[in-house]
């Protein structure tokens, strides 16, 4: 239970999925001009993230690794090359399935994060967290709490920064820098502060 | 003809950089940047992709249904993407550890499929493919500007040869170890930007809120 926790605590904090491995960055700079429209995505990215990474996991579990298919009497079939196509077909139809129980189930949900929805499809953040869950080889247990801990880092870092850009509007930039620019910078300046998390074990 | 081929590989260089303007890709711009040979290995592997889904879209744009485009594009792409990765594999293995998820990450890479949606679905092969280079070349000449500064001046080494004598080894450069770590990647892209915009000011975007001053020569 210890190892999950301190799990969850680095997958939000040391290694933010935006701030210290830069996934997600396209939609993290296009989204983050309003706290509102920042978190509406933070959940979603949540929400996909807990269902994909675990989901995955089992996939790759029980089909795609070395000798996973030994219980349909095929222990030598490696179908490992396969991952990358499966990881993001299964992203692109849970994206699709969540969206459309949301329409039927949870109306008011789904037209907060509706307009989102299909960004997430594409954004790196979700295929990041399932080819890392599949790089570091976790268990089960440890695949749901880093998929909802990567996800919480992620929205966390989206509402910080989109808090910041709202202030910034009213500040004097010089012409090059405005927009673009100082988002990086402010960015820069975000995961320098994230930094001093690293090292943080429980 | 020639001309306009010359346009479309050089147009998303400097004018319309999918990084830099078009905000693509920018993820695997700035992890892959702390060496050069990663981020050259990423720049030849996302160029490739590019120009190759950039044809293959287009050679089928006019079979493609209007509403599963995007899961057909997806899937070309993620084939690409996995041939790539297996090559890397096969010919370049400690690379392919280094660049770790980076290499799939292309599949999610904006670039890509930014570009066959705006442009290989419309328009012929050939011209898709230099598109695909153009951008393939845009994206290649801000990793290797960032990646130069951040292996020159926070290991004193271009390729993993030493060019700067590092103090620790009896030498007079202090490499500054800041500049390996991720904070750093975002203040370059932000430098590069200044720079840029301020070389060509028509990239220049608008503030929503004009500060009101009490100068007069701001008006």
């Amino acid at each position: 239970m210890e190892a999950l926790f301190n799990l969850f605590i680095s997958a939000v904090f040391v290694e933010n999925l935006a701030l210290s491995f830069f996934l997600g960055m396209c939609t993290f700079l296009a989204i983050s001009k309003q706290i509102g429209a920042a978190f509406g995505l933070g959940v979603a990215v949540v929400a996909v993230q807990t269902l994909t990474v675990p989901v995955n996991h089992l996939i790759y579990y029980w089909l795609l690794r070395d000798g996973a298919l030994a219980w349909a009497g095929l222990p030598e079939v490696n179908l490992n090359f396969l991952g990358l196509i499966v990881y993001i077909g299964v992203i692109a139809a849970l994206v699709q399935i969540l969206e459309m129980f949301l329409d039927k189930y949870v109306p008011a949900l789904y037209n907060a994060l509706g307009v989102y929805m299909p960004l997430i499809t594409v954004n790196c953040a979700i295929l990041g967290g399932t080819l890392f869950m599949v790089e570091r080889d976790y268990n089960f247990a440890e695949s749901v709490t880093y998929g909802i801990g990567s996800g919480v880092g992620w929205a966390l870092a989206i509402t910080a920064l989109a808090g910041i850009r709202e202030k910034l509007k009213y500040a004097d930039i010089p012409a090059g820098l405005q927009g673009l620019g100082i988002t990086f910078i402010a960015t820069g300046l975000m995961s320098l502060g994230f930094m001093a998390f690293s090292g943080i074990q429980l | 003809m020639a001309n306009e081929t010359r346009k479309l590989v050089t147009a998303p260089v400097a004018d319309n950089n999918p990084i830099i303007l078009q905000v693509l890709g920018i993820c695997s711009a700035l992890a892959v940047t702390t060496k050069m040979s990663t981020a050259l290995t990423m720049c030849i592997a996302l160029t490739a992709v590019l120009c190759c889904s950039n044809v293959l879209i287009s050679l089928i744009r006019n079979h493609i249904p209007g509403s599963i485009r995007i899961i057909i594009e997806m899937t070309i792409v993620a084939s690409l993407v996995i041939l790539v990765d297996q090559l890397l594999k096969a010919f370049a293995f400690s690379l392919s550890k280094e660049l770790s998820v980076f290499v799939g990450l292309i599949i999610t890479n904006c670039i890509v499929l930014g570009r066959a949606e705006a442009f290989a679905l419309k328009n012929p092969p050939l011209p898709s493919f230099w598109d695909g280079l153009g951008n393939g070349l845009g994206y290649s000449a801000i990793l290797l500007v960032v990646g130069f500064v951040r292996e020159l001046f926070g290991s004193g080494s271009l390729f993993g040869v030493q060019i700067l004598s590092l103090a620790k080894d009896g030498g007079w450069y202090v490499p500054n170890g800041m500049l390996l770590l991720p904070p750093s990647a975002f203040f370059l892209i932000g430098l590069i930007i200044w720079a840029v915009r301020s070389w060509k000011p028509a990239q220049v975007e608008k503030p929503d809120f004009q500060i009101q001053t009490h100068r007069p020569e701001v008006s």
